[in-house]
């Protein structure tokens, strides 16, 4: 069979035989549908639940905390990135931090944020902001480093002043790097505001997701999941190619 | 065309020259008290083994790195006031480099006309310019390429515009074509000294092959390593416009034979 026919047809194969499994596992085992309800199940809770105001009012919501929390990520990320690339002192004065925000687990700062900010949104955009902060500075700094002797001779030999040398030279050649540390960080960003969600407020899938547990509303447990899945793909999606726009001379994206 | 250096303006000159690198034990003397002289319009080759200190030389006169001791005047203005260097006195001078250092997020019209975009020249105007000086070395349907898209040759051609396109009066190279192919490196060696010949533009260039830097230049520099220092300057007394056959001709081989035995002597 042709290579280009087997790429498409196998992967439904696959999801199709696993769907079909699962349907086979859950009658023949008996399992409670508490535990695992049938995909069939979770598709008519998902197909119910698209259709109430109260979903997408939550993934309004969820959107937003990530979405800021990744923006102010990348700002802070990309401007201490290159701040320190620029001035090595700074670097070296930051670095006990540096070391010690890499050591503690992000999400542990989740409930000192809600104390802190409170239940509503703020408290989750800066639990996502803290999240992604890390992927996108670090090759942010990376990135900003690693520009060539000779290529920074060339801009010296034109006399271009630093903020020419900054937008000709220092972000484009940044830039690959940086937008594959904010394709990370748009997932982190993600996975703080749910996390936010599920320790306070009454908001955000994240809270959906809690809320239906308690309730043992177990196969629109299921469909948030999905819908989280859901959003998280098309966010991670919108950066990828975001990178091939910005990038497209980059190895990484593929075209010369 | 002979030249007298003592008569004529000087378009570049350094004296006393010395550039070492590193101190106490670890000190390189790259450059040991180095005189030289060139004439408006004129192409001058510094021909020497390995590490006694080309590149050095081209780059202190670039205004990239600073001298020990000495001076370096372009056009009659300092190039390096101390430590440090002069904006003015630099402006007149480009530099080509061993790697063609292109920026894979332009194409090539916008590579080559990076220089006027970073002396704010307006759009239409720098995008002309390129245009005109990427016909001349013979990029014209490749403008639109990126340079990852290029062969060795023509990525050297285009950085050979880039350094072209302001017009300098004073053009550095050090080993542009060290990495190309024999033929290839013929015909672009065919190619700059036309380009530089029209340009009426002063040229330095740095290579380790004999019997190019026979073939382009007015003068060949010759240097000898350890320590580093100009051992001798020969003109090369062949009529301009040259060609390839001039290679063939006796006199070219005796020029090739006593610029070897020059660097021998040196060593
Ligand atoms: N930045 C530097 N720091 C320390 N030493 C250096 C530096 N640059 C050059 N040198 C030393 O100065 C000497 C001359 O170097 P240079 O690069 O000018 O030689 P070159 O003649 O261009 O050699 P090549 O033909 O191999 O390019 C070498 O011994 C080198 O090790
Ligand atoms: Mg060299």
């Amino acid at each position: 069979m042709h290579k280009n026919t087997l790429r498409t047809i196998l992967p439904i194969i696959s999801v199709t035989s696993f769907l079909a499994l699962w349907t086979i596992y859950v009658h023949t085992a008996e399992v409670s549908a508490f535990v695992l309800p049938p995909p069939d199940a979770i598709v008519v809770a998902l197909f119910e639940m698209v259709q109430t105001r109260e979903l997408w009012d939550h993934a309004l919501v969820t959107v937003i905390e990530a979405v800021s929390g990744f923006l102010i990520a990348v700002t802070l990320g990309v401007s201490l990135g290159f701040i320190m690339a620029r001035v090595p002192p700074v670097e070296w004065a930051a670095k006990p931090f540096i070391v010690l925000m890499q050591l503690i687990p992000k999400i542990a700062l989740a409930p000192l944020f809600i104390l802190w900010f409170g239940f509503g949104l703020e408290s989750k955009i800066f639990i996502a902001a803290a999240l992604a902060f890390f992927p996108v500075f670090s090759n942010a700094l990376q990135a900003f480093k690693s520009i060539e002797p000779g290529d920074k001779d060339v801009f010296t030999m034109l006399q271009a002043n630093p903020v020419q040398r900054f937008f000709l030279l220092d972000l484009p050649n940044a830039l690959p790097v940086v937008l594959t540390g904010a394709e990370v960080a748009v997932v982190l960003a993600m996975i703080g505001a749910i996390v936010g969600e599920f320790i306070g407020g009454n908001e955000g899938l994240g809270y959906l997701a809690v809320a239906h547990l308690q309730n043992l509303a177990v196969p629109e447990l299921f469909g948030v999941i999905v819908i989280l899945a859901m959003v998280g793909l098309v966010l991670y999606t919108l950066i990828g190619r975001l990178r091939t726009w910005f990038s497209p001379w980059h190895v990484s994206t593929g075209v010369a | 065309m002979p030249f007298d250096s003592n008569a004529m303006e000087k378009e570049v000159s350094v004296s006393g020259l010395t550039k070492i690198f590193g101190d106490g034990d670890t000190a390189v003397t790259a450059i040991a008290n180095a005189d030289l002289a060139l004439v408006p319009g004129e192409f001058v080759s510094l021909l020497g083994p390995s590490g006694c200190g080309k590149t050095t030389l081209l780059r202190i006169i670039a205004g990239l790195e600073a001298p020990t001791e000495g001076a370096v005047e372009v056009r009659g203005q300092s190039i390096w006031n101390g430590k440090t260097r002069s904006t003015a006195a630099t402006r007149p001078v480009s530099m080509m480099f061993q790697e063609p250092r292109l920026f894979p997020w332009f194409s090539v019209l916008d590579n080559v006309a990076l220089p006027l975009r970073v002396a704010r020249v307006d759009a239409k105007t720098r995008r002309e310019r390129a245009a005109r000086i990427c016909e001349t070395v013979g990029l014209k349907d490749f403008l639109h390429h990126r340079p990852t898209a290029l062969s060795g040759g023509m990525r050297q051609r285009a950085s050979l515009a880039r350094a072209l396109v302001t017009d300098p009066q004073v053009l550095l190279l050090d080993e542009p074509f060290g990495a190309l192919d024999a033929m290839t490196r013929d015909s672009l060696n065919l190619e700059l000294m036309q380009v530089c010949a029209r340009a009426k533009v002063t040229t330095m260039l740095v290579t380790h092959s004999i019997s190019e830097a026979a073939f382009l230049s007015d003068r060949v520099v010759v240097l000898a390593p350890r320590p580093a220092r100009i051992t001798d300057i020969i003109e090369m007394p062949f009529d301009r416009p040259r060609d390839l056959d001039l290679q063939q001709s006796t006199q070219f081989q005796s020029m090739v034979g006593r610029l070897r035995r020059a660097l021998s002597e040196g060593a």
